[in-house]
């Protein structure tokens, strides 16, 4: 099938995965209304199912996209492989979310049929986000995933903490949103489009960097900055993610980082790939600072869900490197480290809520003491979710590692991918002292009682995400494949800025 | 799809043949695949046991200890040592196979296209020659014995199937090491090795201190892997490629010799090479190394992982060879680590200790060796000190496991590693104490013995390279190489005194539990022994062979390593030839090869001789009574010149407190302030005001505002 964008068919064809699941998300909403699935355990099981099958039926619509072509590649909404692999990891996300959450939402009472709904949501607006090549768009995507978000850490009513990290979260979020809005309307100004690539001519045919478009960039590469977490915009983070439900923070760390990630990409490598000497020194500052601050900062913390949250911090670091690189191998190398970094991190926050209990207790490095020997399989895939976030070879962290360095080299980056390695012999330290503690601790006298393992499906889930994770590690071929030709759909002209880095 | 063909290759066989003239390769796949094949059953078993035994744990169940019994450890006691002796029998095969052809070349076997970038494509390969066929003997050889040992040594173990699963890993990983056909391959093996050896080092992990052993020989190792990386990736954007033939064949155009790129490689590789081998600055974690057990030292930190760095050097020899500043600085630090360390050896207590510093110390003269240039003297130290210093080990860990039943028997609270509470255990384990005299004596490179052709053969080549340019560098590095060569004698000697003769000082209740080790655990030492010996006569000068030390001719071969290996470093021969022209084989002050295997070995017997009867004649004292040396040189010596304070004062300090200082601004900001309004809510105040009261998000919006500025400023500047 081919797309022309002629008729309005077209969109909605161009838009079918999006529009499938807004409306599974509806279903999923209001049968929870309508069921009040949050009473009934057994009603909660078939929300979740439901909405699992939502995203599988997006996921099959996604799969069929492949099939399909579009004309030129300036329409608003984008058929090409970049998408196409941005909503592989949204849904896959999404759905790991989903079922990592069963236990805690039924533990919580929480009102399922939202939560979920609200999950399916998020994942609309950051499958725009990723999709669509307007600013506009992408703007409307950002604030449907925001507000999801903004509620989904807010979502457990009766926790104060949670409530409070909800309202920091949309005060704050609110504010940055504001000076993206503010860069979208300078850019339009400098260039007559809210079109990525018709600014890109735009700014090719124009003076180059007028006043406006200087604004423009900074305003943009801030707003971007707060959303992936980027030092010093960070400063939400560690307790949003600590304040926020565990299944909240997991879909946070994991989902909405890359959303923000392949948006601040496309933006940048289309829209601006001229003005690359001027927003090349941000980016490289952003990620030199991330990847130092945040890694030092979790060297030093005891709680694990907040080591986790600065550890999300500094993969926000190591993916920036990859967009300072700017060439093809680096995007192709973002989108695979997004894929892998999703699988690593929503497995680590999965191993976290059965070891809490499925609540926001026993989040100390000393509960983990002897778990590894109290329930081997929890212990087993925890350490393999660590070894991969700290990019140990044989896992997708570490490939995913290497391709970003590899950009990163074609880039002639030598100072980032420098600090990109010696930022990650810090991280082991503090990875590893989680599965020391699971694996060389005895368990403390009295706590062997508590702790059980985690329910059958969420076991198999977790294995299943370990196997991917060192399947990837030692066959990345395919998947890197996809993600190199998602890489290319962004670079039609030629393979992309490498080598212009001063 | 790549991966789904390589996959299917490897279940219908083990790879596709790269056909290759003369030299087939037998079923290569599966000597890596055979210890990985063990550490999957072992690891199975060992979390079973594991959890069966935090079960009873839980239970409250009286005996929290010993959680195998007998039936525990059949299974872990044959496939333990079973993979890692059927590895060394297929790579004993492929050795004769190779043996049995003229020129071999090195054979490339690819599984699967492992990544595939624009820029570069890369197979899961492993590569088969003369070098990694000589590693892999070792590493299945003695890694074999050692097994065999372990049975015997961590019989009353609880952790016995986790152990063999550890075992088989390393050997699993050093395989992939030495084997890979490219620089991410070796990488993989690199990491392995030392995620191995952090798992056996904190072996004995409710031991804090043991644990703590683990993690700084890990982050130490990873401070070196960094240059591993960088290296690699310098590499990588001048070549455009990473398989160890293609880096080869392009290395020679692609760098100017001795320009800045190539030197940068090399320092870069030298720095991984320096955090695995343990050579200064990083050698500090070796011997905390020794927390761990002692087959373990015997196998990761004598034979196998710590050479990785020498192996990474001679593989890279074509490398090397093109940057004489790199080269050079390989060769300083291996000779500057070589006296070093003996210095430390010289007033150790502990039996793993010096032989530890011992294993720093010998590791050094690998490095000067392949820093000189002498690629091949460097593996053949490599081979002889693997037999010698595992023999050494597991002979130690013979006494250490006597002398615990021995303490155990009357629960004395002594130190059963300290010397000072041995002696004269040969009447107790005269098979031991005959064993570890042969590694003695050859590890002091005295005739006939293995350690003294390797050992000759370093000093000596470096000697010829100060004939050469940078001679002055070379004289004094000669020089440091023989004086470390006289402190080894002494050192090793000071060991057996004190342990094996004299008066025994364990007590007269304890002295009659030692006892001679099983023949399990003998069985290997002698072996063992046996290669101390005869392991040296492979690579016999040509010159050595004719005179008196080679029984003027009775041996009946010679240089066969450096023949053997010649297709290997070949090249890199080549280019010293042609950039540094033919050296005079003379040593720096006159005097030729077998006048000076004459003296050294004169020297060495006499210092053996010397020390002694002065380690003899000087009352030695139990540990306890004695106390640390107070003043002096020994003092400083007995305290490892400080270096580990050093370091911990201007590194590991400032890296925490910055660390904390920046927790500190974020958390007193954000979350200590968070906790505190959340405080303010329990008293009643309203939340949503609290938090403007408390100004946190008043001082993010501040920051925000400032980050902004700054991103403006930065882009109009």
């Amino acid at each position: 099938m081919e797309l022309d964008f002629s008729t309005q068919a077209h969109l909605f064809w161009a838009l079918l995965p999006e529009l499938l699941l807004a409306a599974g998300g509806m279903v999923v909403l209001l049968a929870g209304v309508w069921k009040g699935g949050d009473r009934e355990p057994e009603e909660a099981g078939w929300l979740g199912a439901w909405a699992l099958t939502a995203i599988l039926v997006a996921a099959l619509a996604n799969g069929w996209l492949y099939g399909v072509s579009e004309v030129g590649a300036t329409s608003v909404v984008a058929v090409d492989s970049f998408r196409l692999f941005a909503n592989w990891i949204f849904l896959l996300g999404a759905a790991l979310t989903i079922v990592a959450s069963f236990a805690y939402v039924e533990r919580q009472r929480l009102q399922v049929g939202e939560f979920y709904a609200l999950i399916l949501f998020a994942t609309v607006g950051m499958m725009f986000m990723g999709g669509t090549r307007d600013l506009i768009l992408i703007f409307l995507g950002i604030e449907t995933m925001s507000v999801a978000a903004y509620v989904l850490t807010a979502y457990n009513r009766r926790d104060r903490k949670s409530a409070e990290a909800g309202l920091k979260y949309f005060l704050l979020g609110a504010f940055s949103t504001g000076f993206l809005l503010y860069g979208i309307a300078l850019a339009y100004g400098a260039t007559g489009t809210t079109n990525l690539v018709e600014m890109a001519a735009s700014i090719e045919a124009g003076a180059g960097l007028s006043g406006l478009l200087v604004a423009a960039l900074g305003l943009l590469a801030v707003g971007f900055a707060f959303k992936v977490a980027a030092v010093p915009f960070h400063m939400w983070t560690p307790d949003v993610y600590e304040g926020a439900p565990a299944p909240a923070t997991a879909y946070m760390a994991a989902a909405v980082k890359a959303a923000s990630f392949v948006a601040f990409a496309r933006v940048f490598l289309v829209a601006f790939e001229g003005l690359y000497t001027s927003w090349f020194p941000i980016f490289w500052w952003l990620a030199a600072l991330t990847m130092v601050v945040a890694n030092l900062i979790a060297l030093s913390q005891s709680n694990v869900k907040r080591m986790l949250a600065y550890s999300s911090v500094a993969h926000g670091g190591y993916l920036l490197v990859g967009l300072s690189a700017a060439n093809e191998m680096a995007t192709g190398g973002l989108l695979f480290y997004l894929l892998v970094y999703t699988f690593m991190t929503i497995g680590a926050f999965g191993v976290l809520m059965i070891v809490s209990n499925q609540s926001e207790e026993r989040l100390q490095v000393e509960d983990y003491a002897g778990l590894g020997w109290r329930h081997p399989v929890l212990g087993v895939v925890f350490t393999i979710f660590l070894l991969s976030l700290a990019g140990f070879p044989g896992t997708g962290g570490f490939m995913g590692k290497i391709f970003l360095l590899q950009g990163a080299a074609e880039a002639h980056l030598w100072t980032l991918a420098i600090i990109l390695v010696l930022a990650t012999v810090v991280s082991y330290f503090y990875y590893l002292r989680v599965s020391w503690y699971m694996w060389m601790r005895p368990a403390p006298e009295g706590s062997s009682t508590e702790g059980r393992g985690g329910p059958f499906g969420m076991n198999v889930a977790l294995i299943a995400t370990a196997g991917i994770l060192l399947f990837l590690g030692v066959f990345p071929g395919s998947i890197l494949d996809l993600a190199l030709a998602g890489a290319e759909s962004l670079f039609p002209a030629g393979p992309g800025l490498a080598g212009t880095a001063p | 799809m790549t991966t789904v063909s390589g996959m299917t290759l490897i279940g219908a066989g083990l790879g596709s043949v790269a056909q290759q003239a003369g030299y087939e390769p037998l079923l290569p796949g599966l000597i890596i695949l055979l210890p990985l094949l063990g550490f999957v059953i072992n690891g199975v078993l060992a979390l079973q046991a594991g959890s069966r035994s935090a079960a009873r744990v839980r239970a409250g169940e009286e005996g929290t200890g010993p959680s195998g019994s007998a039936a525990d450890r059949t299974l872990p006691t044959w496939i333990g040592p079973g993979v890692v002796g059927l590895a060394f029998l297929l790579t004993l095969v492929n050795f004769f196979r190779m043996l049995g052809v003229e020129v071999h070349e090195p054979v490339v076997r690819s599984y699967w296209t492992w990544m595939a970038t624009g820029g570069l494509v890369l197979d899961a390969a492993i590569q088969l020659d003369a070098l990694s066929m000589i590693m892999m003997l070792v590493i299945t050889g003695v890694g074999f014995l050692i097994h065999v040992f372990s049975v015997g040594y961590m019989k009353e173990d609880p952790g016995y199937p986790r152990y063999f699963a550890y075992l088989n890993l390393f050997v699993f990983f050093m395989l992939v090491l030495v084997m890979g056909a490219s620089f991410p391959m070796m990488f993989v093996g690199w990491e392995g090795v030392g995620l191995c050896s952090y798992l056996l080092i904190g072996f004995w992990f409710k031991d804090r201190a043991k644990a703590d052993a683990g993690k700084k020989a890990f982050i130490v190792n990873r401070v070196g892997d960094f240059g591993f990386l960088v290296a690699m990736f310098i590499l990588f954007t001048t070549l455009g490629t990473l398989d160890y033939q293609g880096v080869f064949e392009a290395a020679p155009e692609a760098f100017a010799y001795g320009g800045a790129a190539i030197t940068a490689v090399a320092l870069f590789f030298l720095l991984g090479a320096v955090g695995k081998s343990a050579q200064i600055p990083l050698y500090v974690w070796l011997p905390d190394a020794m927390a761990g057990p002692t087959p373990v030292s015997a196998l990761i930190h004598a034979a196998t992982m710590v050479t990785a760095g020498v192996y990474l050097v001679a593989r890279s020899s074509v490398l090397f060879a093109l940057s004489p500043a790199g080269s050079a600085a390989v060769a300083a630090v291996g000779a500057l680590t070589a006296l070093f360390a003996a210095t430390i050896a010289l007033q150790q207590y502990d039996i793993k200790k010096v032989l530890a510093y011992s294993t720093v110390s010998q590791l050094g003269f690998m490095f000067l060796a392949v820093g000189a240039g002498a690629y091949a003297a460097g593996v053949f130290h490599l081979m002889t000190h693997a037999f010698f210093k595992a023999l050494l080990f597991l002979g130690a860990g013979a006494v250490i496991h006597s002398m615990h039943h021995a303490l155990h028997a009357t629960h004395k609270d002594w130190d059963a590693q300290d010397m000072r509470n041995m002696g004269g255990i040969r009447r107790y384990m005269p098979v031991t104490w005959l064993t570890m005299w042969v590694a003695t004596l050859a590890i002091a490179g005295i005739w006939p013995f293995a350690g003294f052709f390797s050992k000759d053969e370093i000093i000596w080549a470096s000697g010829v390279a100060a004939r050469g340019s940078m001679g002055s560098l070379y004289t004094l590095l000669w020089a440091m190489a023989l004086a470390a060569a006289v402190l080894t004698a002494i050192y090793m000697t000071r060991m057996m005194v004190l342990t094996f003769h004299g008066r025994n000082r364990t007590g007269e209740e304890e002295e009659r539990h030692l006892h001679e080790a099983p023949l399990n655990m003998t069985l290997p030492l002698g072996i063992l022994a046996v290669l101390s010996v005869v392991g040296g006569w492979v690579n016999v000068p040509g010159s050595i062979r004719e005179s008196v030390f080679g029984g003027f001719g009775v041996l009946p071969m010679s240089d066969w390593l450096d023949r053997w290996l010649e297709p290997v470093v070949g090249d890199a021969q080549a280019i010293l030839l042609t950039q540094l022209g033919p050296v005079a084989e003379t040593a720096p002050v006159g005097g030729g090869h077998v006048l000076w295997g004459g003296i050294a070995t004169v020297v060495a017997a006499s210092v053996v001789l010397l020390t002694a009867r002065a380690v003899a004649s000087r009352p030695t004292v139990p540990a306890l009574e004695e106390g640390e040396p107070q003043r002096g040189i020994r003092k400083i010596l007995y305290n490892k010149w400080y270096v580990d304070e050093l370091y911990d004062r201007i590194i590991v300090q400032p890296i925490l407190r910055v660390s904390r200082w920046f927790w500190k601004v974020v958390d007193q900001l954000v979350i200590d302030g968070t906790v505190n309004a959340v405080g303010s809510v329990t008293r009643g105040v309203g939340w949503f005001g609290s938090l403007f009261q408390t100004g946190q998000v008043n001082t993010y919006a501040f920051i925000l505002t400032l980050g902004v500025l700054a991103v403006l400023a930065a882009l109009v500047l």
